[in-house]
């Protein structure tokens, strides 16, 4: 064979000779750069500009004030309220789901008839618009003709309407309590699959050893899964983190602020108050929590790891 | 041990029945209201069957809210995004996978390490470049937002894909005389197809149903699409549940039809970047 004539990685037919083969490799990722750099990294450079800034639409002003805006977001109650919901709805609603959706995986790794059945209906909550989630559950929780209300009644677990998202008690357990319907199904598709991967001799040597269910569940599936579970409820938590559509078609950060987050309060100082500079400040104290939340976990999962070896 | 056995099943089919009702059930009470009077939503006691079984939800809702237009708003930015994010996603995991890139695992990182910002955090100084660029209110404004959003997840899981393909058909391409883009487009791509037709449906999915870039950049009826007309139904006195119940149902019965038939690939390409490492 003579392995000569034919020239290395890229031929002549290369973008019919409009630009050297070598290039190729790179040209090809130019789209992907210039998208990314475009519509992510300049923007977040420019919103941290921008938090530096008093720009205001409705006042037409955009001048540099250093660091008044993170001053004054230090001491505004509404922040932190937004801050500390923020976070209670990211803890709660992730560490619901992972336990709901381990309850689900392994139930759905059981063999039965009817098993895909089952898995397909979990993507149905997946699926849906977020928008329509929030609808949804606006109608069901409905405080005078809501299903819930109606169904709790007729068992007898309340004497009379609640007022689930309407009160300032009940709205923020309503909005995770929709999360958790939204996304514990797909949180268990990823346990499942990360449960296929435990070896099934494993198991089987369990049970020859006389090991009941509980403590095979307990000392062999739940450490092997360990990893599978910490990655997902990291994935999940960052994306609870930003949570916006929910909350703001269900409540509007309401009743009072009582379910107002980060996401909601900066969209409302963004584009209904106008503020853009307050509200960069906003986000990017947002983005500097959820990195921290990020790092802290990733080093929470890399430890975990050396542990288990 | 034959009885525990049975009692197994018998668990095991109830959590199941659970899980259907559990995912299915929200659902199917809003499709059941959205064929319901007004009347009756408004009772005393909720019936759970329509009667008497009425259309005029469905009828207010593309002859009152023009809702089609929404619609039509919706299958263009949604489609064009997917085309786009397939295109440039599928010609940067090729050039990953299969060219000589160095540190690509680091480029990968790089890619995906932007999906991870929240968004509240560009949409600001992105409504602010749409402003000036005139794209506020455009198809375009949104399908470029749309398509860097879409752009990390779609050159991950292809790129997952492009992998398992042989290398063999790399050199025998080569002997042949194909060059890389020839190698793309009449082999790697056509291999791919399953992979392409499931990342392009996650693609779509993210974009039909995407909110908060919908709603800070488009302000009429020309552009907006579905989840902002759904959100605009409500007015500050009165929910109509009915219709947004049959609103709902238009819009998710297509969504669902698509991922039941493509469930299986879904699942496979959902699972893959987060489990395998």
């Amino acid at each position: 064979m003579n392995t000569r004539s034919i020239s290395p990685a890229a031929g002549p037919l290369t973008g019919a000779g409009l630009w050297p083969a070598s290039w190729t490799p790179i040209l090809l990722l130019v789209p992907v750069f210039v998208a990314l750099a475009t519509v992510s990294v300049y923007p977040i450079i420019n919103g941290f500009w921008l938090s530096f800034t008093n720009t205001s639409l409705a006042l037409q002003q955009s001048d540099f004030v250093g660091f008044e805006n993170y001053v004054s977001m230090w001491g505004d109650p509404l922040f932190w309220n937004a801050w500390y919901h923020t976070v209670y709805f990211t803890l709660v609603s992730t560490l619901l789901e992972t336990i709901l959706g381990l309850g689900m995986a392994l139930l759905l790794y059981e063999p039965f008839t009817g098993r895909s059945i089952v898995r397909a209906a979990m993507l149905v909550p997946w699926a849906m618009p977020t928008v329509v989630t929030s609808k949804m559950f606006g109608w069901l929780f409905d405080g005078q003709h809501g299903l819930i209300n109606y169904l709790l009644r007729s068992v007898g677990l309340i004497s009379e309407n609640v007022n689930w998202y309407g009160s300032v008690d009940n709205a923020l357990g309503t909005i995770i309590f929709a999360d958790v319907w939204k996304t514990a199904p797909f949180m268990a598709l990823l346990i499942l699959a990360g449960l296929q991967t435990v070896p099934k001799s494993l198991i089987e040597a369990a049970h020859m050893d006389g090991t009941n269910a509980w403590q095979t569940f307990w000392h062999i599936r739940l450490p092997l899964l360990l990893p599978t579970m910490l990655i997902a409820g990291l994935f999940r938590a960052l994306d609870a983190f930003r949570v916006f559509d929910l909350v703001y078609v269900l409540t509007g950060g309401g009743p009072g602020d009582s379910t107002e987050v980060l996401s909601t309060l900066s969209y409302k100082t963004m584009f209904s108050t106008l503020q853009f500079g307050y509200g960069s400040a906003l986000s990017t104290a947002m983005f500097i929590t959820e990195a921290l939340l990020a790092l802290g976990f990733g080093f929470f999962i890399v430890r975990q790891m050396r542990r288990q070896g | 041990m034959m009885r525990s056995e049975t009692f197994r099943k018998l668990f095991v089919y109830a959590g199941a029945i659970l899980i259907v009702v559990w995912s299915g059930g929200p659902f199917i009470w809003q499709f059941l209201t959205s064929l319901q009077q007004d009347a009756a939503l408004t009772a005393e006691t909720p019936s759970f069957w329509p009667s008497p079984l009425t259309f005029e939800h469905y009828y207010n809702v593309f002859f009152v809210k023009q809702f089609q237009y929404y619609i039509l708003n919706s299958i263009i930015v949604a489609g064009l995004t997917t085309l786009l994010c397939l295109v440039v996603g599928a010609l940067a995991a090729f050039s990953l996978s299969r060219l000589e890139v160095k540190n690509r695992f680091g480029i990968l990182g790089l890619i995906l390490s932007v999906s991870m910002f929240p968004q509240i955090a560009i949409v600001g100084p992105l409504y602010l470049i749409a402003s000036n660029l005139g794209l506020l209110d455009t198809y375009l404004g949104l399908i470029i937002t749309y398509l860097a959003l879409g752009l990390p997840l779609v050159t991950w899981v292809l790129f997952g894909y492009f992998e398992t393909l042989p290398r063999e058909i790399d050199e025998a391409a080569r002997m042949d005389g194909v060059g890389p883009i020839g190698l793309l487009v009449r082999i790697i791509l056509p291999m791919s197809l399953p992979s392409l037709v499931t990342t392009g449906l996650l693609a779509f999915i993210a974009a039909w149903n995407e909110f908060m870039f919908a709603l800070a950049f488009t302000s009429t009826i020309d552009h907006q699409t579905i989840p902002v007309g759904i959100a605009n139904f409500t007015n500050l006195y009165y929910q109509p549940w009915g219709d947004i119940s049959a609103a709902s149902v238009v819009v998710t019965v297509p969504l669902v039809a698509l991922v039941l038939i493509f469930q299986r690939h879904i699942i496979e390409g959902l699972t893959q970047g987060a489990v395998k490492e």
